[in-house]
């Protein structure tokens, strides 16, 4: 469960998020707005990134500005970019990386590997070197890296930019089908118009919070797009 | 120079990587301490032999020296001029040898196998109040950023090309300096995220 509780945030002058309350427990929630409306750091705060000025955020009862560990244990994040979050030189190295502090012993480590390879539709790619993947291998990657830890939530802030329409539909089925509380902050509403609940973001408030279709509607609306 | 590893079940991919570690330090240290001519033909043939034994040919071996050329051109006439043509073969030849012993190690063994023995080696400095996981970290993110600058460099480079400033010093830097910014915020963040840097 994650609780926001009268949330503001500032950077510098510029005022991103104002007096956000909201309590989120459903399976599959999706956060959209237009740039700069406040969503990215809205969704940083639930692992930490970010630490609000006012107000608190807690997820499962913890604090992600004083317990950080415990909260990034449960919550994993992907971002817009892979690159920026693959560090080793293979795709088994980069997912074996994310088990280092687990203490696992090397079969451990090699099982867990295989298997979210396989979830993700990267096996085969274990000794592929990383950089030469493709766009939504990368993704594909950078999510199978944080699904070895096995989290019970899993933000993802805009992962399907980057990516043509094929890899945005695999990554969109993929989330779909994973057990973990998914966060999604995106501009394709295609993605979450089945999603349990949508938060639309406007200048750092909450302005709709309902299910899929009916923020998507609103959020068309708000824009003035059909 | 860095060589990423090439999945095998040679002998050499076998052998511990610690093993290979002191391998490679045993076999640069002799270059350095007996150089001359004989040590390089010696050492030739060695890493020759590693090479074959983990089952890459000749193009794997000079593919990884490669990046050298330029260096070996301005070194090899500098050192014939100071010294003779045998401090030429040995000086030069000890840099190669060494360049291509160190890409025969990474060529064979997983980077989380290097960075363990790394982790066990540098466990005593945990006295120090120095984390030695952060150390074999700030090892690996060293290589990794390798290829993302050299891919950072070319879209910068095409958008040069692209604005007709091709000439331009500025135009190559800024950006350049920008990109790598951006990129290491973003970096540090996925960093954070992980868990990696708790």
């Amino acid at each position: 469960m994650i609780e926001f509780d009268h949330v503001g945030h500032s950077f510098g002058e510029r005022r991103v998020l104002e007096d956000i309350t909201c309590t989120l427990t459903e399976s599959r929630i999706g956060i959209i707005g237009a740039n700069g409306s406040g969503k990215s750091t809205l969704a940083r705060m639930i692992n930490g990134l970010v630490h609000p000025d006012e107000g608190t955020v807690l997820v499962d009862g913890l604090d992600p500005a004083r317990q950080g560990r415990q909260v990034r244990q449960r919550v994993s994040f992907i971002f817009s970019d892979p690159d920026a979050q693959i560090v080793m030189p293979t795709v088994g190295e980069d997912i074996a990386f994310s088990l280092r502090r687990r203490s696992l012993n090397a079969e451990e480590t090699r099982e867990r590997t295989n298997a979210v390879l396989e979830l993700v539709g990267l096996d085969g790619y274990v000794d592929h070197p990383a950089h030469l993947l493709s766009s939504g291998q990368k993704q594909l990657l950078a999510l199978a890296t944080v699904l070895v830890t096995e989290p019970s939530i899993l933000v993802c802030d805009e992962p399907t930019t980057l990516l043509d329409l094929r890899n945005t539909r695999e990554i969109a089925e993929l989330l779909q089908a994973l057990p973990q509380q998914i966060i999604l902050v995106t501009h394709d509403l295609d993605l979450i118009s089945d999603y349990d609940r949508v938060l639309v973001i406007d200048q750092g408030r909450i302005v709709a919070d309902g299910a899929g279709a009916e923020s998507c509607a609103f959020y068309r609306d708000l824009l003035g797009v059909p | 120079m860095i060589s990423v590893y090439q999945p095998g079940s040679s002998l050499v991919h076998r052998t511990p990587a610690g093993l290979k570690l002191l391998a490679l330090l045993g076999f640069t240290t002799a270059l350095l301490i007996w150089r001359s001519p004989i040590t390089v033909g010696i050492g030739t043939l060695v890493v020759l032999i590693g090479f074959a034994f983990a089952g890459f040919g000749i193009r794997t071996l000079i593919a990884s020296v490669w990046p050298l050329r330029w260096i070996v051109l301005v070194l090899v006439p500098f050192q014939w001029w100071l010294g003779g043509w045998r401090s030429a073969v040995a000086i030069v030849g000890t840099l190669i040898l060494a360049v291509a012993a160190a890409a025969l190690v990474s060529l064979t063994t997983r980077m989380t196998d290097l960075l363990d023995v790394l982790d066990r080696v540098l466990a005593p400095l945990r006295f120090i109040r120095v984390d030695p996981e952060r150390i074999s970290l700030l090892i690996a993110l060293s290589i990794r950023v390798v290829p993302v600058m050299v891919d950072l460099m070319h879209d910068v480079r095409d958008a040069r090309r692209a604005r007709g400033t091709e000439r331009s010093l500025r135009a190559l830097a800024t950006p350049m300096v920008v990109r790598t910014v951006g990129y290491s915020q973003r970096l540090g963040d996925a960093l954070v995220a992980r868990g990696l840097d708790d």
